[in-house]
Order: structure tokens, then C-alpha cells, then sequence
């Protein structure tokens, strides 16, 4: 019966409060903790998500898109030469220092490319053009670090390993996982501003003419071209995921802080629903003994759960929301899908019914026979 | 006539070996609808034990019980609930009403278990609470009730799925005199008039003059000189 699962709940409202209070602190901790996983993992992807290649053709080993080492500018052409690639364009990343007006230091990473290729490019610029970039000593930033970098506004001068560098450009959302941020430039000023030689690149973003299986592509140049490791785009961005997010621990961090959110909300929420349950445990005797059977008692205790659940994530989200909303200006972004949302309802209804259990699993053992004690 | 309960030979043993307890020992009853029977007896003589078993929520060592003329004692635990659904009303010493449900939604929780709800419980709700002379407090929490009212409501609730056997334990023991003999009343009607077999566990003498039988128990039996006294 609804009513008196729902009367049960809110009666005695100090441990009412208690649940919610468990429910919302664990509710908001998972969703930031998922949160910050998936900001990380978004800013991971960033260059690899705007590439618009097949293939990412790498030096062999390396172990990330930002960790990559140089390899000779003529592997390109031997790409090329390979039947089936449509479009070859060499691509460097690299770390830089740039040198704020102010006299200041900060680490950037350039981000070399062909203004006139579409692979690897920013796209979604909230200022400037893409095509500015041909112009020598030219860059373009993400508006999020333009105090960071000391630049105000398009036209504003740095410099880059020692050279001029004028801002032409702003992206959006454009977000580095390192904190270095990507300052993107035509492939000819990068290798001015960075340690990569002219002969050499650091990747070649490669596309497959239309019809041709990239899987098999990839086969076809990592056995015609040597000292070079061949990915197709999904299995590079798995790979440099893998990298930041379970080789160095920064993700395995916070998804072990979202599980312990999991577990403090299932301890809070067990023990004070246990204690409710204590509290009705007489009149629990009493409804079976009016011949309830276990599978009404434990609806009962269960819908309390699953409307301490609901009643704690609407709560939760009203809190986390703005926190959401406010890591989009910081540095901890936090990404919070409408799918997380959605499935952080469903988790919460399902760690209050699992802290359940333990009442459920009392009141399969209360004796009806305890009406009749006093 | 069938008798609504009867129990043939009941023993109950609490415990085991040297510590073992006979709680009864060899009872055999018959309750008929349209009597009030009186269970007395010193504390310990086994009637707790004895509606207990009659109502179906503790099994005897040995020995059968009869409801509605179904042999139950053999019957699985997890068929009892239906039994005592279908066929036992209780009442209790401690009324034991559900504190955050008013006296209205108490009735109609006892309807609920039987599949009957919303404003069609709460009407039936209405007229038992009419009917055991509180319709007025429908809406009144058991906190705000008196003892009297406390138990009426629990009356109600008890005939609340019209079972044929009422079966009360000390129902008058917290109430004053008055509202015990409302109460008492209330019992003695429901047998006469509306032929439910009514047994009440009490020592208290003021039922003596409601009862149809006493049934006195001592040291787990049915004493022979009382036995099935009538009364006049």
C-alpha cells in the first residue's frame, strides 16, 4: 500500500532527512566524479575528435596523441604512394613555450596543420577565419585560456619559442587534457614553434578514397611503410584514452571516487531505512498476522526506497546542475550528458532498493506471533 | 452445527530436552460462530499459545486445527497468511493501529490486503467505523484517539474482511471500565447478531457477564471442572 509506505516515510522526517541527505551527497558525487571522467575524456579527444581522418599514422611506439615523437617528413609520400589513400597531410603536436606579454611563461602545445586540407582542423571558431592562419606567424586559441595566455583579443601578440605569434582566431570548446593549450597554426609556422625539424612531422593524417575499407588500408601501409605504428582514428583515440585514463591513474581516480559515492549512498541509505524498519517492525508482526503475505511487506519497504530514491535524485540534481553548469568556465570540466542524467535515476532508485534488502531480509523473519507479547 | 474453529488434541512444546516447556498439553476446543467464548486462566497456562495456534500464526507440536472445517496444521507456512485472511480477524491488546495512517486508512489497509482499494475501501472503511460507533473520527490519527476509540477502530478493522472468527487478545486490558464495556458489547454483537465466532482471551472478570462459554486454562490444559462451563 502505497500510503502507508509513503506515511512510514515522511513521518518521522529527522531521518527522513538523514536518507536524503545520503541519497543527494552520494547522487552528487557520482555525477561530478562521472562527470570529471568524462570532461577528462572529451578534453583527451580533443585534436583526435577534430581530425575528420581514417588513419593516424604515428611513430612506432608512442603511447598517446600528446606524448608522440617526430618521424621523417618523406613517410608522407610513401603514404601516398600506397593504392587506396585519397588525402595524406602531415600534422604536428607538440609542447612550446609561450611567452605572455607580461614577461610570463606557459607551457602550449602546437598544433600544426594545412589551413586548406580538412583534417585535423578547428572547426567552430567564434572569431577570426581558418584561412588567416596562412599567414606567417599566426595562431589560433580556444577562448577559454585567453587569460591564461594574456591575450585579450584578436590581434593581440605573443610569442612562441622566441617568434612573434598573432592571435587570428578563437575556437570554442577547443579544450586541452594536458595544461598546455592547443595553440593551432599553419604547418609551416609550427615547425618555428616547436622542436620538430622541417623534415619532419608527427603524424600523417591519412583518408581512404571513397570505397576503399579503411581497416585494410591500414593493413596495406603498415606493411609498405616502416618504423611507423597505423591506426584507424577509433582505435588511436582508445589507445590515448587507455593511456591518460587507466595508465596513469587520473581516471581510475574518479571512477573510484563515483563508486565509493555509490557505496556511502548505499551504507547511509541501508541504515537508516533498516532503522525505519526496526521502528515499524511491530507493525509489520501486525500486518502479517492480519495475513499480509512477505511480498506485500517487502512492496512496502521497497517503495519507501524507490521514493527515497526518486525524492533524493531531484534533489541531487537541483544541486549538482549549477555545478555542472559552472565547470564549463573552469578548469575541471565536468560533462554531464542527458544519458548520465538519465541513468544516474535509474542507479539511485537501485542503490536505495539494494540498501533495502537488509530491511527486506528482516522483515522475512519477523514472527507474526510478537502481537500477542504485550 | 459446524464449529468455525476447533483444535483436537493440541500440544505445543517450547524448547527441546531438559528445557523443554509444555506450553499445552492435550487441548481440545470447539468454537461455534454466534458464541463469545472466554479463554481465562493464571498468566502461563498456555492461552496466548493456544489463540496463537487457533489463529493460525504459530504451529503446535502435535495435534490438528480446524478453520471453517480445513484442517490447516498441515497446511505450508506460506499458505497460512491466505487463512487467516480469509477467515481470522484479530484484536489486540495494544490495539497495534499504524500510527501514521488515520483511523479511516487503518480499516482500509486490512481491505487493502485483500485486494479491495481506493474510494471503495475508504466507504466500507466508513461504515465499519459507523458501525462500531466512530464514524466521526475517520479522519482522526490513533494518537488522538482514546483507548475506547483505539480499540473500536481496531474492531473494525479486524471485521474488516468479514471473517468468520474474531479472535481477541485481553482487548480490554488498557481500557477503562466504560470503554471496556463498549467494547465487550461491540464483541458480544458481532456474535449474536452478526454470528461471528468471537474468542476472547481476558482476565478480566467484567467479561464474565458478555460470554457464552468459559474456557479455563491451567498449566497448559483445559481444566475438567470449568471446562465448557455455560454460562447463564
Amino acid at each position: 500500500m502505497a500510503s502507508l509506505a509513503l506515511r512510514n516515510l515522511f513521518h518521522d522526517r529527522t531521518r527522513l532527512a538523514v536518507t536524503l541527505t545520503g541519497v543527494v551527497f552520494s547522487i552528487v558525487l557520482i555525477v561530478i566524479q562521472l562527470g570529471l571522467y568524462l570532461g577528462f575524456k572529451k578534453q583527451i579527444l580533443t585534436l583526435i575528435d577534430i581530425s575528420g581522418s581514417d588513419l593516424w599514422v604515428t611513430a612506432a611506439g608512442i603511447p598517446s596523441v600528446d606524448l608522440a615523437v617526430p618521424i621523417k617528413e618523406r613517410k608522407r609520400f610513401q603514404i601516398l604512394a600506397v593504392d587506396g589513400v585519397a588525402q595524406a597531410q602531415n600534422y604536428i603536436v607538440a609542447f612550446s613555450t609561450l611567452k605572455l606579454p607580461d614577461g610570463r611563461k606557459e607551457s602550449i602545445e602546437v598544433v600544426g596543420l594545412d589551413p586548406d586540407v580538412p583534417l585535423g582542423t578547428p572547426r567552430d571558431l567564434v572569431a577570426g577565419r581558418l584561412s588567416d592562419l596562412k599567414s606567417p606567424d599566426t595562431i589560433i586559441i580556444d577562448e577559454f585560456y585567453k587569460s591564461k595566455l594574456g591575450v585579450r583579443q584578436l590581434g593581440d601578440v605573443v610569442e612562441i619559442n622566441d617568434r612573434r605569434a598573432k592571435v587570428v582566431g578563437f575556437t570554442r570548446g577547443l579544450r586541452s587534457f594536458t595544461t598546455a593549450p592547443h595553440a593551432f597554426t599553419w604547418i609551416k609556422n609550427a615547425y618555428d614553434y616547436s622542436p620538430v625539424k622541417e623534415d619532419e612531422s608527427v603524424f600523417v593524417l591519412v583518408n581512404a578514397r571513397a570505397g576503399v575499407d579503411p581497416a585494410a588500408l591500414k593493413a596495406r601501409i603498415q606493411a609498405r611503410v616502416s618504423d611507423v605504428d597505423v591506426f584507424l582514428t577509433e582505435e588511436f583515440a582508445r589507445k590515448t584514452e587507455t593511456y591518460w585514463l587507466f595508465d596513469t591513474g587520473a581516471g581510475i581516480s574518479v571512477l573510484i571516487a563515483a563508486a565509493l559515492g555509490f557505496v556511502v549512498g548505499l551504507v547511509v541509505v541501508a541504515q537508516t531505512v533498516y532503522a525505519s524498519t526496526m521502528d515499524h517492525v511491530r507493525e509489520y508482526g501486525t500486518l502479517k498476522a492480519m495475513g499480509a503475505s512477505n511480498a506485500y511487506i517487502i512492496r512496502v519497504i521497497v517503495k519507501q526506497a524507490v521514493a527515497s530514491g526518486a525524492l533524493g535524485y531531484f534533489l541531487a540534481m537541483a544541486a549538482v546542475l549549477p555545478v555542472v553548469r559552472a565547470s564549463q568556465d573552469s578548469s575541471a570540466l565536468i560533462v554531464a550528458p542527458p544519458e548520465v542524467l538519465g541513468g544516474m535515476f535509474v542507479i539511485s532508485i537501485l542503490m536505495c532498493v539494494a540498501a533495502s534488502l537488509v530491511s527486506v531480509r528482516k522483515v522475512m523473519t519477523i514472527d507474526p506471533a510478537m502481537v500477542f507479547k504485550g | 452445527m459446524e464449529p468455525a474453529i476447533s483444535v483436537r488434541d493440541l500440544t505445543k512444546v517450547y524448547g527441546r530436552g531438559a528445557e523443554a516447556f509444555r506450553a499445552l498439553d492435550g487441548v481440545t476446543l470447539e468454537v461455534f460462530p454466534g458464541e463469545v467464548t472466554l479463554l481465562m486462566g493464571p498468566s502461563g497456562s498456555g492461552k496466548t499459545t493456544l489463540i496463537s495456534i487457533m489463529g493460525c500464526i504459530l504451529r503446535a507440536t502435535s495435534g490438528q486445527v480446524y478453520v471453517g472445517g480445513r484442517e490447516v496444521s498441515s497446511l505450508r507456512e506460506g499458505d497460512l497468511p491466505r487463512v487467516r485472511l480469509e477467515h481470522i480477524g484479530f484484536i489486540f491488546q495494544g490495539f497495534n493501529l499504524f500510527p501514521t495512517l488515520n483511523a479511516a486508512e487503518n480499516v482500509a489497509l486490512a481491505l487493502d490486503l485483500k485486494g479491495i482499494r481506493g474510494t471503495k475501501a475508504l466507504r466500507r472503511a466508513s461504515e465499519l467505523l459507523d458501525m462500531v460507533g466512530i464514524a466521526d473520527k475517520a479522519g482522526s490519527f490513533p494518537a488522538d484517539l482514546c483507548g475506547g476509540q483505539k480499540q473500536r477502530v481496531a474492531i473494525a478493522r479486524a471485521l474488516a474482511g468479514d471473517p468468520e472468527i474474531i479472535l481477541a487478545d485481553e482487548p480490554t486490558a488498557a481500557l477503562d471500565s466504560l470503554s471496556g464495556r463498549t467494547v465487550l458489547d461491540l464483541l458480544r454483537s458481532l456474535a449474536h447478531e452478526r454470528g461471528r465466532a468471537v474468542v476472547v482471551v481476558t482476565h478480566d472478570n467484567r467479561a464474565l457477564s458478555y460470554a457464552d462459554r468459559i474456557v479455563h486454562l491451567e498449566d497448559g490444559r483445559i481444566t475438567d471442572a470449568l471446562m465448557e462451563e455455560k454460562v447463564a
